[in-house]
């Protein structure tokens, strides 16, 4: 193990242009991976904080009583795909349309009765919050004598799930097609790392060496070459982020895990990339 | 330490060897002569175990062509130096990484290669040269250095492969005079060689001359007779 780690150093210090290029390339393949990373998590925080305004409005009948009222609150939080369930008063439900539509506060104040009902703001627990389900909490609702009316905004929760699943499909697409790329780049890189030293592996069978001990500084410098790509796309990534965020548009960087995921992946890949490139020569000799 | 027993070995389009035996022990030194093609690289590759015959044995030092698993060829290596035409060192290593080379794979110590090093570029007349680049030594001297790196594990059998092919007169002279020595100490040499002067020069060797595959001169067959 000491040996493969000195052998592996070494030739980082032997041929340093090489190994620069090997991380570059490697880099600048997972460059492309890092900013989709950025793109779909955004994306993604765009879809979860429109999906977080999903609200189901139970609008109840004036001839309600408040025990009723109180039984249906009760029924519907009781189910598990409820989170919570507010109760709007119809002076509440005023107040609130005087302050959203304050160019209207003259005909609100014209006004001899109040015309707005009472509601029940529905809210769902998020792992239920499909149109499917959506559509049967309401419909639960729906069903109470004392409810009038319910609104979900049914076409555009349609859009919304419709506009999730395509955005879900496409980075599980988009994401394999970049690895795979980056892996196959990757692999390339260090193929070629590995040619220049060709002579080296048959030398090394020459002398005796065993597979193993071939192996082990190959595996490290394609480790280590990984890192070094991995670390270099990371900071490409957070460079272009920098640039883009605030100025172009909004964005959020991505969180710590998906970072440690990239790096290790990157590292990862490189040893992989090493290891298959190695058993070629090693079988061959 | 050396027996070929019947040695046949085909390849897609030509046969190599047809029908080669022979047996040496240790400290004898043999020649392998003959035109381009005739076989010479083949009995080498055969001993180095970096190929296996079509039919019949090859063994050397207890091991049998026949039966070696891979792990075991590479600790059959071990103990036998392999010295090529264009040297193959390592150019961007020293003589002195050279050598050392060979015996970081057995997992010496490093104290014990420094010394070993040493001693065996002293032993190849290349002590002063130890930091230098092959880029920076003649071409006799490069060779000395692969000499080194394949005495570094004290081999049984050192095989050379046209070993002088590339080297004027007088390294030529001095690299040839190191494998009698070393054939003194009692490592079997098998030399392949086109130079038949250098032949004339050892009266005591053992020449096999090859043609087509097949042994058609051994000199110890008509010694014998």
């Amino acid at each position: 193990m000491i040996h493969a780690l000195r052998e592996a150093l070494a030739a980082f210090r032997r041929a340093p242009l090489l190994t620069a290029l090997s991380a570059a390339m490697i880099g600048l393949s997972l460059l492309v991976v890092g900013l989709f990373g950025v793109a779909t998590w955004n994306v993604n925080r765009v879809l979860d904080e429109v999906e977080d305004r999903v609200e189901i409005v139970a609008y109840l009948r004036d001839s309600a009583s408040p025990r009723e009222v109180t039984g249906l609150q009760e029924a519907l939080v009781e189910r598990p795909d409820v989170a919570e369930v507010f109760y709007v008063s119809r002076e509440q439900a005023l107040q609130v349309a005087r302050r959203d539509m304050a160019e209207f506060d003259s005909i609100f104040s014209s006004l001899d009765t109040n015309p707005l009902p009472a509601s029940l703001e529905i809210r769902m627990v998020p792992a239920y919050r499909d149109a499917d389900g959506v559509r049967a909490v309401a419909a639960a609702a729906g069903e109470a004598p004392i409810v009038e009316d319910v609104r979900f905004g049914a076409d555009w929760l349609d859009k919304v799930f419709l506009l999730r699943r395509v955005a879900g499909a496409a980075s599980v697409v988009l994401g394999a097609t970049f690895g795979l790329v980056a892996a196959l780049i990757i692999g390339a890189a260090v193929r070629i790392s590995i040619f220049a030293r060709k002579e080296e592996i048959e030398i090394m069978h020459l002398v005796g060496a065993a597979d193993r001990f071939i192996r082990g500084p190959f595996l490290l410098e394609g480790l280590f070459t990984g890192m070094l790509g991995g670390g270099a796309a990371l900071g490409a990534t957070f460079v272009v982020y920098r640039v883009l965020s605030g100025r172009v548009v909004e964005l959020a960087w991505i969180p710590v895990e998906w970072v440690a995921i990239g790096l290790a992946a990157g590292a990862l890949l490189g040893m992989m990339a090493s290891a298959v490139a190695v058993r070629r020569y090693l079988r061959t000799a | 330490m050396i027996r070929f027993e019947n040695v046949v070995k085909r390849y897609a389009r030509a046969t190599a060897l047809d029908g080669v035996s022979f047996q040496l022990g240790k400290g004898d030194f043999c020649f392998l002569t003959g035109h381009s093609g005739a076989g010479k690289s083949t009995v080498l590759r055969l001993l180095h175990m970096a190929e296996r015959p079509t039919s019949g044995d090859v063994r050397v030092s207890g091991y049998s062509a026949s039966k070696v698993r891979r792990r075991d060829i590479a600790r059959l290596r071990r103990k036998i130096g392999y010295v090529f035409q264009d040297f193959r060192l390592l150019q961007d290593r020293t003589a002195a990484e050279n050598v050392a080379f060979a015996l970081e794979v057995t997992g010496a110590k490093r104290s014990e290669i420094r010394t070993r090093v040493g001693r065996l570029l002293s032993h190849v007349g290349l002590a002063a040269k130890s930091g230098a680049l092959p880029s920076q030594l003649s071409g006799g001297e490069q060779q000395r250095v692969a000499v080194a790196r394949a005495l570094a594990n004290d081999p049984l059998v050192l095989l050379a492969d046209e070993p002088t092919g590339n080297l004027d007169e007088r390294a030529t002279r001095g690299v040839y005079e190191l494998f009698r020595e070393i054939s003194a100490a009692g490592t079997a040499v098998v030399f392949a060689t086109h130079d038949l002067e250098l032949v004339r020069r050892a009266p005591f060797a053992r020449v096999l001359e090859l043609d087509h595959g097949k042994i058609v001169f051994d000199s110890a067959a008509r010694g014998a007779a």
